[in-house]
């Protein structure tokens, strides 16, 4: 008993400073998941009706769903694949130059995504800056002409947006692990004869690719489950799957409500998966690579 | 002679190059608030014509009047950031202490980094459910818990990472030359962690400023902040308005981050996943 005392007060004293953050992100984060859970299976909120799977049943048998599924995470890919990609040979050319590329870079980063939403629409809409210039260069004769940019059924507008949003962010942490990796490896390579792309492939790449992959894996979430930059710059239809689940959810119709809690709940766990699939499968291939590679 | 002299030109050219290269893409990036920057002060500016035929400063009247829904939305953003930024700190210090120091439990890490790896949007309609039983829904509180959920991980990792580098032989010293734990946190903990704290408040105060989703479903459309107004012009479409508001709410972020990478004499602005790894 009093052993059981002892251990309990050693347990409070080292993770007792843990507690209140814990405490908070536990009610609020948790205590919602867990109403949330309840409700999606009935067993919670209005029209609770005894346990069941009828919810999530209807919406697996919804062609709207995978239909937003699918384009949600054809989003995601296609921004974090051009984002590291063009990060990284944005990251590559600023190398040599001063601290003032980092300074830059991070003035896009604590821009809310509604003024970046505001700037984009004023740039790129038919009436937008970019259609002024484009009349006034004589491209175009009236806003008509100019291409449907924002609130397109190709997501354009939207995919800007995150390409000018990520790719800053995606060379500023590629800047700056290539900051603090140092440039001995890689003249040693050159040193040694491999030609500067041979350099780049074998030694500054590998280098480099928990890091780029941890940061690709930042964007795919962000992007995916985003919300405000779809419902802003996209179409009515089709719709991503975080806009589906908002418009379930102010629906007059109670039942679409539950739906859109049980939607929400597959969209965590569809992200929550490919962040660890990412992670685990590519963290493990790159380090099994990287272990093949050690002297 | 000029044997020589080319390829050193083709160098020249090559640098030239790649800097306009650079430049040009800067330019670019900052196209949108260049728009921005010129419809803040016009009045009304027609399709056809690409600059302005008039400027004025119609929409900053509108912002700066006594009493304008500007003024107040900016007040009750800056007020529940800074509120937001405060008990962060508060609640993250200590929990970045365990974090930094200890083993902690897989789960525990999990819990508490949960908020940050999923989407708000599936937990939104949950949270919206517990702050009504908690009679907190709609009200400036309930939006401050809400916007700790994000910062509140954020915060426990950079502190996180400070404290992981923090020598410990600094307090047990200063304890065992009789100072009380107070004088030991105040004199000696504090001044040591005062940079990394620093950094996680700007990052905490940005996410808090930023935060638009979580007030729309949590603050029920009453509580007012800068995003929300901006997201109501957005619909209305007065351009005058919106760059001035969008304009108006770029301010502070950079000069939190101004601020502190002036006083630290490092930029800041790197994920905390890049301080987490001590990359500085």
């Amino acid at each position: 008993m009093n052993s059981l005392r002892g251990a309990r007060l050693s347990l409070l004293n080292r993770y007792g400073p843990l507690l209140p953050a814990l405490a908070l992100v536990g009610l609020l984060y948790g205590g919602g998941l867990l109403l949330a859970l309840a409700q999606s299976v009935g067993l919670y909120g209005l029209g609770a009706s005894g346990l069941t799977l009828q919810g999530y049943g209807e919406l697996l048998r919804d062609p709207e769903v995978w239909g937003s599924l699918g384009l949600s995470l054809g989003i995601a890919l296609v921004a974090t694949g051009l984002a590291i990609l063009f990060g990284l040979g944005l990251a590559l050319g600023l190398r040599g130059m001063g601290g003032w590329a980092i300074w830059l870079g991070q003035l896009t980063l604590p821009i809310p995504h509604l003024v970046g939403v505001a700037g984009m629409l004023l740039l790129l809409a038919p009436s937008g800056w970019l259609a002024r210039l484009a009349f006034q260069v004589g491209w175009i004769a009236s806003d008509q002409d100019f291409p449907l940019w924002v609130n397109d059924r190709g997501y354009v507008g939207v995919l800007l947006y995150w390409l000018w949003k990520e790719i800053p962010f995606a060379a500023l942490v590629t800047l700056t692990l290539l900051r603090s990796m140092g440039r001995d490896l890689e003249q040693q390579a050159r040193l040694l004869g491999a030609s500067g792309w041979q350099c780049f492939w074998a030694v500054t790449l590998p280098l480099l690719r928990p890091g780029l992959l941890a940061t690709g894996i930042l964007i795919f979430g962000f992007v995916f489950s985003s919300f405000e930059i779809p419902f802003l710059l996209g179409p009515t239809y089709p719709r991503t799957l975080p806009v589906l689940i908002y418009q379930r959810f102010t629906h007059i119709n109670l039942e679409q409500r539950q739906q859109a809690i049980a939607l929400g709940l597959i969209l965590l766990g569809v992200a929550a998966a490919g962040v660890s699939l990412a992670a685990g499968v590519l963290g493990e291939v790159g380090s099994r690579l990287g272990r093949g590679k050690q002297p | 002679m000029r044997k020589e002299s080319v390829p050193f030109m083709r160098a020249t050219f090559w640098k030239v190059l790649h800097r306009v290269g650079i430049v040009g893409l800067a330019l670019i990036g900052f196209l949108p608030f260049g728009v921005l920057g010129v419809w803040a002060f016009t009045r009304a500016w027609y399709f056809p014509d690409g600059l302005p035929q008039e400027w004025s400063f119609a929409g900053w009247q509108w912002a700066l009047h006594p009493g304008s829904q500007v003024r107040s939305a900016f007040g009750q953003s800056l007020s529940i950031a800074l509120i937001t930024t405060l008990l962060a700190l508060l609640l993250g210090i200590p929990a970045g202490r365990v974090l930094g120091r200890q083993a902690v439990p897989a789960w525990i890490r999990l819990i508490l980094l949960l908020p940050i790896i999923t989407s708000p949007l599936a937990v939104l309609m949950g949270m919206q459910a517990v702050l009504i039983r908690l009679r907190l829904e709609g009200t400036l509180l309930g939006v401050v818990l809400v916007h700790l959920i994000p910062v509140i991980p954020y915060m426990a990792l950079v502190m996180g990472s400070v404290f992981s580098r923090f020598d410990l032989g600094y307090e047990t010293q200063a304890r065992s030359l009789g100072a009380d734990p107070w004088q030991v946190w105040w004199q000696v903990t504090l001044p040591l962690i005062a940079p990394g704290m620093a950094i996680g408040a700007v990052f905490a105060f940005l996410i808090s400023w930023n935060e638009f989703l979580l007030t729309f479903f949590v603050g029920g459309g009453r509580v007012l902040t800068l995003p929300m107004l901006l997201y109501s012009l957005l619909q209305g479409g007065n351009n005058t308005l919106v760059a001035t508001v969008a304009l108006l709410s770029v301010l502070p972020g950079w000069l939190a981050l101004g601020g502190v990478s002036v006083c630290l004499g490092q930029t800041v602005g790197v994920s905390p996943t890049e301080i987490r790894d001590g990359e500085r």
